[in-house]
């Protein structure tokens, strides 16, 4: 198709490939702004017995076809390009997840340092990082040999030293990758790509190592400096090849790389660019949390001490609700799982239970009891894969801080991570058990509970899953991108207001005046340890409405701008509203169990999480 | 989406089974088109490529990366035996000597100038690949391995554990309600596949490896016992490689779960049979379920008529086992398939269907949440 204007685009078909379900979105501009028309969805046809990735493509498009009433598709099974009337669309693009994702091998000198850049960088660019080998990750030549060779990644990214440095190291690394003589996952013709991005004085004998072997890349280092990374060109290198070889080599994937009027994306990559864009237009911090059947991912834009916005993506490969959700039970433990439940159960009956989840991975809750027990599982999952995503998004590891006086009293030590909830902003929930959770203060409660926000923190969740699209589409037109991500994907739930701190005596926690837009004022005194919920919803164009507020935390806590010190803001609302969490940060459940189930209850009930007759039986 | 219920498990008499028999790398195939073969028979054959040793020489001998092809004994491609001396520094004035001996038997890879490392290639590993089932080669796939097909009763576990093996059926408990427990087990169950009811306890599946029994095939498993038993707890369902000494093949669920009275009668009426199992559980896109396949005796290559074995779709009067709480087990028939989304006590909305169980009583339960039993 030919190069279009973007202001010229008026109609938008875009499709995501996942591994069980292919989604297509058509967006029109109306009046002046873009939105999300409809929605279809298909099988996808990666394995056999169809192994043409473009039968569930068309099948979703057929879908969006009669739900529309715009023909897409001529006779030949072409999408129609471009629009006229109600005939065919401006743009086509997609991404895709099909066939297993991209996997990829991450290997390099020191693990905290070359090696985490490096896996920083696969990662951000949608990939599922396999296996980390490392100089020093205490396993033997001969055994990190066998790894490499049994491990069949899509493709291995090499880094190691910085430029200048020593050569040896990373020459080393490059020796064991030739001795594993590693073959790709996908296609027997072809060799394996490796990137190269590690020392630059190193680069002539990594090739002389490699060469022979496999499809070796180079790119500027990783780590040039220190102080300093440099993701950018090993990214690109990966969507490259990524098209290149795994896309060419999945069934169909080169017909609809011939559709498509852009790259196709790895699903991942595409919904960390969305939030990148989002996060950067409005300059603010984001988390996003992606919860599905197998994996979790987590995405988050900060600006430590105002810096640019630094993004990071963390996988979290076997905590999942359906496929690992056992894994979550054994990781989480049975008491921390039961202790968000306001009921007592057999451990046999509810290991058993887990199990059967795992077997029969597309079941659902049927009872009140197995829901709860299935937000409690989820509020765990979602915990052990924000504390692995925090301990990943750090500043730099490795580098001697220059400390005046003045930052001895703020430690900010190397490798210290750059997560700040006090400063986060929004909250972005997604996956089944929060996308489709029955009442959306349910999602609100799992993120709350989960990522423990502090002071005052935007939540939403993504409606149908839409942010892969969005994110592919930001690539071809932004503005697109950015109104429908604002109107039609995200749910806003509302915001949560949390003073942090820790009080040792039961009292009052948090002032609050709030005038809400239809001349009421609602304020009073929340307690420490109790929870409130003021609605606060949306306007009639579904855009959440606004309040001012006088928030006054007391007794030391902090809202953000010091302990004690008042704040007047604006709160958005959302289709819960405005929770007030008086917990307090660190938040810690009563240990004893009748008082525990008590303020569960409680704050249950004040939210309206549970009906009250599931509640007292 | 066209399904919103789970397609059941394979359960039937009489199917024409074919299964393909690959190696790991490419390699000979020693059976041709046509060859009848059995479980244990070797069909393909190929070596793996020995472990790597690397060590460095420089660093031992405590030369410069760039000086070590002067001190090496061995030259690249030459066989050495483990502890043969493949390196020596030069030494000063004939006083000191410096040597480096191999740890290992193989052959020289790779001398590196630049990192001072010799990486040792050790021998090849051969690898088979047996039959694992009674049939007929029907297909060479050259260099890689064959199809072999049989006609045979087929069932589908939910999960399992253990790899392929094989061995008589042997049904130890009265009916499909009984609990397998060690009292059951003796030492004629050696080498035989056990056949027992609504669940087996640890202490009877640890009985089972002791004496020797190829496998156990029962309807539930307590998820406590499981981890007993593999002493660690199963994270993800991705299972087939323990080396167990036994393979278990659970075919309802976890849990006391009665086993399908057809299933249960399927393998009653296959006592004393060769039955070929395999434990290999994968529950992620591409699913792999375990399997009991009982060969036919007699000519399998006999073309018979195949059991009408198609996925049907779901039905008024279609047979249906619940598989999640609060009815979770229970078997019963579709009644009634109300078209419109319905609000659960969850509170969620889905696609239901009315069932009636075997006692007469009836509920409505999310599509999801039922399979269809297949015949």
């Amino acid at each position: 198709m030919a190069k279009m204007n973007p202001e010229d685009i008026k109609v938008i078909l875009a499709t995501d490939c996942g591994s069980t379900t292919t989604k297509a979105i058509l967006i029109e501009k109306r009046d002046g702004e873009y939105r999300l028309i409809v929605r279809g969805e298909a099988p996808t046809t990666v394995e056999a017995p169809f192994e043409d990735v473009t039968k569930g493509v068309l099948n979703a498009v057929g879908e969006v076809e009669e739900l529309s009433g715009r023909k897409l598709l001529d006779e030949n099974e072409k999408i129609i390009s471009p629009a006229n009337g109600n005939i065919g669309t401006d743009v086509y693009i997609s991404t895709s997840s099909a066939g297993g994702g991209l996997q990829m091998m991450v290997a390099g000198v020191v693990r905290s340092m070359t090696v985490e850049s490096a896996e920083r960088a696969a990662l951000g660019a949608g990939a599922i990082v396999m296996d980390v080998i490392a100089s020093n990750d205490k396993r033997l030549p001969h055994q990190q040999i066998e790894r490499i060779r049994h491990l069949r990644p899509d493709m291995i990214l090499l880094s190691g030293g910085i430029d200048g440095g020593t050569t040896t190291h990373v020459v080393e690394i490059a020796e064991l990758i030739s001795a594993a003589d590693p073959k790709p996952r996908l296609g027997s013709g072809y060799r394996l790509p490796v990137i190269y991005a590690g020392n630059k004085d190193a680069t002539g004998a990594v090739k002389e190592t490699l060469e022979q072997k496999v499809d070796l890349r180079t790119v500027p280092n990783i780590r040039p400096v220190l102080e300093r990374e440099n993701l950018g060109p090993a990214r690109e290198e990966i969507h490259e090849l990524f098209m290149e070889h795994v896309m060419a080599q999945a069934p169909g994937y080169k017909k609809l790389m011939s559709w498509t009027d852009a790259p196709i994306m790895p699903t991942p990559g595409a919904v960390g660019l969305i939030i990148k864009i989002i996060a950067d237009m409005e300059g603010i911090e984001a988390v996003g949390v992606d919860i599905g059947g197998a994996t979790t991912d987590v995405f988050s834009v900060f600006r430590p001490e105002g810096a640019e916005g630094v993004f990071n993506r963390t996988v979290s490969a076997n905590l999942g609700m359906s496929y690992s959700i056992s894994n979550v039970f054994a990781e989480a433990t049975l008491p921390m799982v039961m202790r968000w439940a306001p009921f007592r159960m057999d451990e046999r009956d509810l290991r058993n239970r887990v199990k059967n989840k795992m077997i029969r991975p597309t079941t659902i809750p049927q009872s009140i009891e197995e829901l709860i027990f299935e937000q409690a599982i989820a509020k765990e999952a979602l915990r052990l894969a924000f504390i692995q995503h925090k301990s990943f998004a750090t500043v730099l590891k490795g580098i001697q801080q220059q400390r005046t006086i003045a930052d001895a009293f703020e430690q900010t030590a190397s490798g210290a991570t750059i997560v700040n909830m006090m400063s986060l902003n929004i909250l972005v929930g997604s996956g089944g058990v929060l996308s489709h959770a029955p009442r959306r203060q349910q999602a609100a409660l799992m993120l709350i509970d989960a990522f423990l926000p502090e002071g005052i923190t935007r939540l939403a969740v993504d409606s149908i899953f839409m942010m892969p699209q969005l994110g592919v589409l930001s690539t071809v037109q932004k503005q697109a991108a950015t109104e429908v991500f604002n109107k039609d994907c995200l749910i806003h739930l509302g915001v949560c207001v949390a003073p942090a701190g820790e009080i040792k005596k039961p009292g009052p926690a948090m002032n609050y005046k709030i005038n809400l837009p239809d001349g009421k004022i609602e304020s009073g005194t929340l307690n420490y340890g109790q929870m409130r919920l003021i609605k606060l919803g949306l306007d009639e164009k579904g855009n959440p409405l606004k309040a001012k507020a006088e928030l006054e935390p007391l007794r030391g806590l902090d809202l953000g701008h010091g302990k004690g010190a008042k704040v007047e803001t604006e709160l958005t609302g959302g289709v819960t509203g405005i929770i007030l969490d008086g917990r307090g940060r660190p938040f810690i459940l009563p240990e004893d169990d009748k008082i525990r189930v008590e303020k569960l209850k409680e704050w249950m009930l004040e939210l309206d999480i549970y009906s009250k007759s599931a509640l007292e039986r | 989406m066209g399904h919103a219920y789970t397609p059941g498990l394979k359960v039937t008499d009489k199917i024409l089974i074919k299964k393909n028999r690959i190696l790991p790398l490419k390699g000979e195939v020693i059976v041709k088109k046509g060859d009848l073969v059995k479980p244990d028979d070797v069909i393909a054959r190929t070596h793996l490529p020995g472990p790597v040793e690397p060590f460095n020489v420089a660093n031992i001998l405590g030369l410069p990366p760039e000086d070590i092809e002067e001190a090496m004994l061995k030259k690249q491609g030459d066989t050495v035996s483990e502890g043969e001396i493949i390196a020596r520094s030069k030494s000063f004035f004939g006083l000191f000597k410096s040597e480096c001996r191999a740890k290992a038997s193989g052959t020289v890879e790779s001398i590196s100038h630049v990192t001072g490392q010799v990486l040792l290639r050790g021998r090849p590993i051969p690898v088979e690949v047996k039959a694992y089932i009674t049939g007929e080669v029907v297909e060479i796939f050259e260099k890689e391995g064959v199809a072999i097909s049989t006609w045979g009763s087929f069932i589908q576990g939910i999960f399992g554990i253990g790899g392929e093996t094989h061995g008589e059926i042997k049904t130890v408990v009265p009916d499909n309600t009984a609990i397998l427990t060690d009292q059951f087990i003796n030492a004629d169950c050696k080498g035989k596949v056990i056949v027992g009811g609504s669940m087996v306890t640890a202490d009877a599946i640890k009985k089972a490896a002791k004496v020797g029994a190829a496998g156990v095939v029962i309807g539930g498993f307590d998820d406590k016992d499981l981890r007993d038993f593999l002493g660690y707890d199963l994270g993800v369902a991705i299972t087939g490689s323990e080396e167990i000494g036994i393979t278990l093949i659970v075919t309802e669920g976890f849990g006391q779960i009665n086993m399908a009275q057809r299933t249960f009668d399927l393998l009653k009426s296959k006592e004393g049979k060769l039955a070929c199992i395999n434990g290999a559980t994968q529950i992620r896109a591409g699913v792999i379920r375990p399997e009991v396949i009982i060969p036919f005796d007699g000519d399998i290559r006999a073309k018979q008529k195949d059991a009408d074995f198609r996925e049907m779709g779901l039905g008024i009067g279609s047979p249906v086992r619940v598989i999640r709480h609060p009815h979770f087990g229970k078997l019963g028939s579709v009644t009634d398939l109300p078209a419109p989304l319905m609000k659960l006590e969850s509170e969620s909305h889905a696609r239901v269907l009315e069932v009636e169980f075997k006692d007469g009583s009836r509920a409505v339960v999310p599509r999801a949440n039922v399979e269809m039993i297949e015949s």
